[in-house]
Formats: structure tokens, sequence, C-alpha cells
């Protein structure tokens, strides 16, 4: 007489158990753009640092960045990293993987565009990387449920930018996330601490809705690097300190002292607007990019 | 031996069932009311909003932080009929009509940079006050019905608190969310240069807690402004707050048509 397969069948009804409050995040998310649109669209203003809790260090190191080294074909295909999918202007695609035993979900996979790298948070358990570890581009991710929310933190990466000005982050950043589902809208709450060029933690919140039509691919087409400009072998675009010729273009355009623009972890806080209150009048009219324009959402790019 | 060792293995196999079965059952709503009166929204609160928060101004800092110039409207949908209320802004007007207090409706007020200080009016009304314009948000949960009146700069707001599933004779969950949806609004202004939304807008908020990486808890509240009269679509926000260990920061300042 056979053995009834006892242990086999309560592991299949074990492993159809959903972890609890765990719920489904996949599909196209596109990106609601009613928030720093002008930044995650078409790109913030050279020097526009507002609300940014740069260090000194960090601050420094953004006044030397020029656009111009994105042409070089060494850097043409450096990806954005992982601190980058709330400051720009795409949605993403999120799928799970799952285990081929059991079918438990073991990972969650956000897709890349053409200009950030894909990224994964591994939900099975594994522990963090050893900080030796390399730093793969769109970094290492973990994550667990809390309640109905994914929590996801993302270590290893590489140095890269915040914002599209060269606002910078180091190879020491780590950022967590968290996913918030609120039926067809979801609420991507990043925090991105960064020891060596910010003096706080940079939080930020981002809205997507989960769409049928905007089919959104897990990867992009791949780069390609080519000439774009002519340049002195090894030299690499840059402005020398205190030689930024952009720093006044904020002030010129929009009144708001310098002092702010520059950015730094006080400009966040209400205070801060007392000394702003005798220093700033409107522009009395607005001077540029002041539409809606393209940015409603992420599908309209 | 053989009898007992299959009797035993039965058992564990109907637990395992009826234990994976749980969730689906009680996701379906069909398990029974538990003993006693139900708790009040206070006492069955998920997560703790009560305190004093600070909003961390990282997201359209020129929006908020400063008065944006006239016919700045970037990034909020309007249509035709908001975009000619937007350049017809006139601060001076609002003034002399008493209208000061356009920016600091429902659909602006978290927007404000500021602190907010919300506490429990009684076990079914949760109370935001802020420091900003002086404002008064009140959130009733359960049946309340509004009275009959004018639209007011807060409207009327109705609260419920979404938690995950829970199994039976499971405690209370403690994560989820609050939803909050208000009308009855007085017309107003999404931002302070005259960016508008009419009486007839609706605001869906979602309030989400999380806790930061210094161990701090965050506040984000998730604002969905629908407004078929000034709107092409939902407009969409999220604005993030910082817990205060008290009120020392607390700073009440009257409603401004131009600051």
């Amino acid at each position: 007489m056979m053995k009834p397969p006892m242990f086999p069948m309560l592991a299949l009804i074990l492993a159809s158990m959903p972890a609890f409050a765990e719920i489904d995040l996949s599909g196209s998310w596109v990106a609601y753009l009613h928030e720093d649109a002008l930044n995650r669209g078409s790109g913030p203003l050279p020097v526009d640092y507002l609300g940014l809790p740069l260090n000194d260090q960090g601050r420094t190191r953004a006044l030397l960045y020029t656009a111009s080294q994105i042409s070089m074909p060494e850097r043409q295909c450096l990806y954005y990293t992982s601190e980058y999918l709330p400051m720009g202007p795409f949605g993403f695609k999120m799928w799970n993987e799952t285990e081929p035993i059991n079918g438990r979900t073991v990972a969650w996979h956000l897709s890349g565009t053409n200009d950030r790298a894909p990224m994964t948070i591994w939900v099975d358990g594994r522990p963090d990387d050893s900080k030796y570890d390399i730093h793969p581009i769109g970094g290492y991710g973990t994550g667990a449920w809390e309640g109905e929310v994914l929590k996801a933190k993302i270590t290893h990466m590489k140095a890269g930018y915040i914002w599209r000005n060269g606002s910078p982050t180091s190879d020491q950043a780590s950022i967590t996330f968290h996913f918030i589902r609120h039926g067809d809208m979801m609420v991507v709450i990043s925090e991105l601490v960064d020891p060596v060029y910010l003096s706080e933690p940079f939080v930020v919140s981002r809205n997507y809705m989960l769409s049928n039509t905007n089919i959104i691919r897990p990867i992009d087409t791949p780069c390609v690097p080519g000439e774009e400009a002519t340049r002195a072998p090894g030299e690499v675009p840059h402005y020398q300190p205190g030689k930024n010729p952009f720093v006044g273009e904020m002030t010129k355009a929009y009144n708001i002292p310098q002092e702010a623009v520059l950015g730094g972890a006080e400009t966040m806080y209400p205070a801060y607007r007392k000394k702003l209150k005798d220093k700033y009048v409107p522009p009395a009219k607005c001077p540029r990019d002041c539409g809606y324009g393209a940015f409603a959402t992420s599908a309209s790019q | 031996m053989n009898r007992t060792r299959r009797t035993r293995d039965s058992a564990i196999l109907i637990g395992a069932m009826w234990f994976a079965l749980l969730p689906n059952v009680y996701g379906q709503g069909r398990g029974g009311p538990p003993p006693g009166p139900p708790p009040t929204p206070k006492a069955a609160a998920p997560i703790d909003l009560t305190g004093y928060w600070v909003s961390v101004v990282t997201e359209d800092w020129r929006f908020r932080m400063v008065t944006p110039p006239k016919g700045d409207t970037q990034s909020v949908p309007l249509n035709p009929a908001g975009l000619k209320i937007t350049n017809d802004w006139d601060p001076a007007k609002d003034e002399a009509a008493g209208e000061q207090c356009k920016y600091y409706g429902a659909p602006a007020i978290m927007r404000n940079p500021g602190m907010v200080h919300i506490t429990w009016q009684d076990d079914n009304t949760l109370r935001i006050e802020t420091d900003a314009g002086t404002q008064t948000r009140v959130l009733h949960f359960g049946n309340w019905k509004p009275a009959e009146g004018e639209p007011t700069w807060q409207g009327d707001s109705i609260a419920q608190w979404e938690t995950p599933r829970a199994g039976r004779g499971a405690p209370p969950p403690k994560s989820g969310n609050l939803k909050v949806v208000t009308t009855h609004l007085r017309a107003g202004y999404l931002r302070k240069n005259g960016v508008p939304y009419s009486a007839n807008a609706t605001l869906t908020e979602y309030y989400d807690l999380i806790q930061g990486v210094d161990g701090n808890p965050w506040l984000v509240v998730t604002a969905m402004v629908d407004d078929p009269a000034f709107l092409r679509m939902t407009f969409i926000t999220s604005s993030n707050f910082k817990k205060q260990a008290d009120g020392s920061g607390w700073d009440p300042t009257p409603c401004s048509a131009r600051w």
C-alpha cells in the first residue's frame, strides 16, 4: 500500500497561502507629473538646488558640473541609479519573480528606462550585501511587507545624480522606498540618505496610476555611444570652482535669492520663509516654462 | 500504529487547509461580528496620526515656499476656464473681498509650508489645525451627516480607516491608512497665484504613515482633486510631514493673499 503523500500536500497548501497582507503591485504604472514637472520633464535649471539638503561638499561638487559631461562617449550610457526613479519623468513596469517550486514571490522587479537602470528588490529574506560587494548600477535591493506596504532598501549604488543638473549622490548613498497602493493609484515614497553629499535625508513622494493601455517595457532600447562633440583627448567638461556661469540664472528669472537657490537642509523647512519674506518679490509675470505643457503624465511624453 | 499516524496526519492536513482558507473567507466578509459594540474610530485607529508635524518642502519648492509669478501654472492640468481665472488673478481684489484665505482651503492647505497639529476632538472626529492661515479641518468618521449651509474653505470631510485583511479572532490591524473625502468647498486656489478650484471640486486624500531611516515617523498626505470646472484630469500631489516632539515651532499666521 502506498503511503499517502501527506507532506507534499501540506507543503502545497501552505505555499498557496498568501503572505499576510501581501498585495499585487504588478502592472504598468504611469507617472503623474503634477509635482516638479519641469525638473522631471525637460530638466531643472543648471543651478537649482531649492529644497535639496546638500552639504557644502555636495554643493561644491554640483557647481562643478556641466551637462556637456554626458556628451562624452564614456559617459553617454551611464545610467541613472535607483534614486532617480522618483526624480525622472517616467513611469515603470513592476512584476514579481516567483520561486519555481512553490510559486512564492522572491523578488519584485522595476523596469528601467532609457536613462535609468532596472531595479530588483529581493523579498525572500536574503541578507544585506557585504560592504565589499560590487556596486551594480541599479544597486542591491531587499524588501519586506509592512502591512500592505512594500518597504525596500537599495544599497550598493554607483555614484550618480539626484537631479539632471549635477546635484550629486555618492556610492555610499542608500535609498529606502515605500510602495503604497491605493486602488489604481500608487504612492512611492523615497528617502535618500547620503553621508557624503547630504546633511539630512532627502524625502520625496510621487504618484503613479495603473494603466491598461500604456504598456511599459521591462527594459528600454540599448544605449549606443557615439561622438557628439569635438574636444581634446582626455578633456572632461566641468566648471572651475567659483566659475559656474549659471549661479545667478534662477535669481534673474524668478527673483529667488541666491542663498536659497544653492539649497541646504534649512531651505526644506517652513521657517526658512521668514528669511525670504523681505527679500523676495514675485516677478510681474511668469518668465518661462509657465504652462502645464506636455508634462501631465509620463504617458504623454 | 499506522492508523494512529494516519489520523494524526489527517488532522494536520485538515488544520492546514482550514488555516490556509482563513484569509480568503474573511476577505469575503463572511466572518461573524465580534462580540460587543464595534470599537470607536479613535479606539480602532490602526495608525497614530496625532501630534505635531512639520511640512518638509522638497517638492514644488518654487510654488510653495514663495508666491509664484502670475500666470505660472506649471504642472497643474488646468482647462481653458481654469487658465483664464489664473490669468485674471488679482490679490488686491481678493483682499478687498475679504478672501485672503483662498489658498488655505482643504485642497491646498496641506501643501502650505507650516506645521499641522492633529488631535482627536472626540471618539469619532479627528481635528487638524494648521499654523499657516490658522485653519482647522474636522474629519468625521461614521455616519456623520453635514449640516446645510454655505460652503466653507475646509468643506465637509468624511473619514474612514483602510486596513489590511485580518482573520477571525486576530487583533485589530496595526497598519493601514486614513482615507478622507471632502466636498461642499468654497471655491479657492490650488496655488497662491490664483490657480483655481471650483465649489464643485472633490478632494480625496490618503494619509500614510511610514517610519524614516532614523526611526522618526513621516506622514505623507496624497491629495487627489477632481474638478470638472477647471481641471482636465485629476490633480494629484503628495505632501510630506516629519513628526515633531512638541509644538515648539508652532507659528500661527493669518491668511495672506500675497505671501
